[in-house]
């Protein structure tokens, strides 16, 4: 009798142990040098959800690739064969998610996408363990695209950068807008100076500017074309805008208007206590990123409450269902995991003390990527 | 193509050239004089863009920054100088690579520890804001104006001060023979000191007079120093005359090449696919340039004789 007591108690103790084995997550974003605000944002709202959470179970192990696709790479291969992580998640770049992505989830870890969205992933390179929480990449420019046509303007001068995530962004705008456009430049990533360009534009005869230039790319641009002389009314995926970049750009962006699948203060509850918490946490307001890194750890956590990741098939049906309340509001998953949801338009106003974006309308209702039906599982 | 859209690129360009003359002259010479390879030459960049960046906010007053920002790069290049580089000048260029690259990572790694991780904003000059007219149409920002006469005067400086002057006899002789001037009573030492801080001082001038149009951030040096290599290279290493030679060469030819390879590439193919290699081929050019100045004059345009 003893004897069976004890085994019970031990058995119980291990069903316990397991029922509290700890989830890795492994983060690789960009934490320093160019564009490093934003996998600090996707960082500190992902953490922001745990620690909301309250859950002590998850471990998140944070490293910095310093947009350095090798980087990324050797730091992926570590998570994954010396951590065993059971999740990865944080890359904020497409050249960088396609050096890492496809090697991880061809190794049973869950690969969750908090911003880089490039077409090769959600199209015939699409993988079951894959999922993009944030967009396709050519989804916002598509919007724009679509907003600036039935705006009436008649011809838009483009530009982007020479990277994967910079030639689907082009591709996305002229899906929607048709190829007319007065100029297209791709320019190099990291470029700082945009004299070049900027003169082109000046020539081209263009009546508007549309360009894709993430991180510090958009605030050199930003700060070159108001001190340039050129006054073109300029149309922009919410990259070129986030909060940090108009704190650096100054009024130098007013009037500026930008698509965003999210919006600070886009008018629901989940988003509300996010913008009020995350103002509380960190002193500052979120930026699309943020919400996309508060939206994806959510994502994770309301999947962990239904199964462990050790049992793929279940997780990956908890991750499907996307059973969390998104603080962009409607969101669900498209058949090659990347998300169906309404992308609005912005415009940036002059706020506290520094500019900021204000809602305006919506530029697309459901909108799924134009890369679905390439993607079979 | 309009003759407006002409002339603005290539100002641009020669701009470009002449912020690149900046590091490059410095980088020379402490090549031409001390024979020493100086891969941190472009932290010096980074440090003297920090500091006008920081100056600047504090005082609001750009110039002010731009001085102490030249001065502080000056102050690291000659506490560097007699910290390390001094142990270098006998070794070989491995070791000097090698050491310098550590001096990198050391001081981005200490600018990181004193300015933090996130890039600092300078703000163009009001006197230097907004854009004059160009014949044609068009026009061009004054603060890229400003650069151009600025650096032009630099390098006007530089050129008096090591043909005219005392301290620049001393330099030249320094080059040519080491040996004999410090027997001539020259204290080579105090020298190579000086000189190190004056290329340190140009590149310092140089990262701040760009921080106020780009952003001031960590590693901003790095891609301008493989810019002012290739740069030294074509203008003939140690000579200064071939750095500001090959330097607008490089300004104008990545410039040009940036504006007008993808419409070059139009004619023959799509247009989506015209930008696509037209872009990564501009992005080529300067090394395709430097190949071909190699083949024709392996020592560059203007060989330094010493």
């Amino acid at each position: 009798m003893k004897r069976v007591l004890t085994a019970g108690v031990a058995a119980l103790g291990l069903m316990m142990s397991s029922a509290m084995a700890e989830v890795k997550i492994g983060m690789i974003t960009t934490l320093s040098g160019g564009g490093s605000h934003l996998g600090i944002d996707v960082r500190d709202g992902f953490m922001l959800a745990v620690k909301q959470s309250g859950r002590s179970d998850v471990d998140v192990i944070i490293k910095d690739d310093a947009r350095k696709p090798d980087v990324a790479k050797s730091l992926a291969d570590e998570m994954v064969q010396k951590d065993k992580v059971d999740i990865m998640t944080g890359i904020i770049w497409s050249n960088l998610a396609l050096a890492v992505v496809p090697g991880v989830v061809r190794q049973n870890v869950f690969y969750l996408s908090p911003n880089a969205g490039p077409s090769q992933l959600a199209g015939r390179g699409c993988h079951p363990n894959y999922f993009n929480v944030a967009w396709q990449n050519n989804n916002l420019h598509e919007a724009m695209g679509a907003y600036m046509k039935s705006a009436g303007l008649k011809k838009p001068f483009i530009l982007a950068p020479n990277y994967p995530a910079g030639t689907d962004a082009l591709t996305g705008f002229k899906a929607m807008y048709g190829e007319d456009v007065a100029g297209e430049i791709y320019t190099q990533l990291g470029q700082k100076d945009y004299a070049a360009e900027i003169g082109q534009l000046r020539a081209s005869g263009a009546d508007s500017v549309f360009f894709f230039l993430p991180g510090g790319m958009g605030i050199a641009f930003m700060k070159q074309y108001a001190g340039s002389g050129v006054d073109l009314p300029v149309y922009g995926p919410a990259f070129s805008f986030d909060e940090v970049i108009l704190g650096a750009v100054g009024d130098a962006a007013i009037g500026v208007k930008n698509t965003s699948q999210w919006a600070h203060d886009l008018d629901n509850a989940a988003n509300k206590a996010f913008v009020e918490s995350f103002r509380a946490a960190y002193g500052r307001t979120p930026t699309l990123y943020a919400s996309q890194g508060f939206d994806t750890a959510n994502l994770i956590l309301s999947a962990l409450s239904k199964a462990s990741p050790d049992d793929a098939d279940a997780f990956r049906k908890a991750l499907e269902a996307a059973e969390f309340s998104s603080v962009r509001g409607d969101f669900k998953f498209g058949s090659n995991h990347h998300p169906i949801q309404n992308i609005h338009v912005r415009e940036v106003v002059s706020g506290d003390g520094k500019p900021t974006n204000k809602l305006v309308g919506v530029a697309i209702e459901n909108h799924q990527d134009a890369f679905a039906g390439d993607c079979h599982f | 193509m309009t003759v407006a859209l002409l002339i603005e690129q290539m100002l641009n360009g020669v701009q470009l050239g002449v912020m690149l003359f900046l590091m490059a002259a410095g980088l020379t010479l402490v090549f031409g004089v001390m024979g020493l390879i100086n891969l941190a030459h472009g932290s010096l960049y980074m440090i003297g863009a920090f500091v006008c960046a920081v100056t600047a906010s504090w005082s609001g007053s750009f110039w002010l920054g731009l001085f102490v920002g030249g001065l502080a790069a000056a102050g690291v290049g000659a506490v560097v100088e007699m910290v390390v580089i001094r142990r270098l000048y006998d070794r070989d260029h491995l070791d000097q690579v090698l050491a310098t690259f550590a001096l990198i990572l050391i001081l981005t790694e200490g600018t990181r520890w004193v300015f933090g991780d996130q890039p600092l904003w300078l703000d163009i000059p009001a006197l230097l804001s907004g854009a004059v007219p160009l014949p044609g149409g068009g026009g061009y920002p004054v603060y890229r104006l400003a650069i151009i006469v600025i650096g032009l005067a630099l390098a006007l400086g530089l050129y008096l001060l090591i043909a005219k002057t005392r301290l620049g006899m001393r330099i030249r002789a320094g080059e040519s023979d080491r040996e004999m001037i410090a027997a001539l009573g020259v204290d080579i030492s105090l020298l190579y000191t000086v000189v190190f801080a004056l290329g340190a001082a140009l590149a310092g001038i140089a990262g701040a007079l760009v921080g106020a149009l780009q952003s001031v951030q960590i590693g901003m040096g790095e891609p301008v120093l493989i810019l002012a290599f290739v740069v030294i290279v074509i203008g003939g290493i140690g000579s200064i005359k071939g750095a500001l030679v090959g330097s607008v060469l490089v300004g104008l030819v990545d410039t040009l090449g940036r504006v007008f390879l993808p419409g070059l590439f139009k004619l023959i193919l799509p247009a989506s696919q015209a930008t696509a290699v037209g872009s990564s081929l501009a992005s080529m050019s300067i090394y395709l340039v430097m190949a071909l100045v190699l083949i024709w004059r392996p020592q560059g345009l203007f060989p330094h004789h010493g």
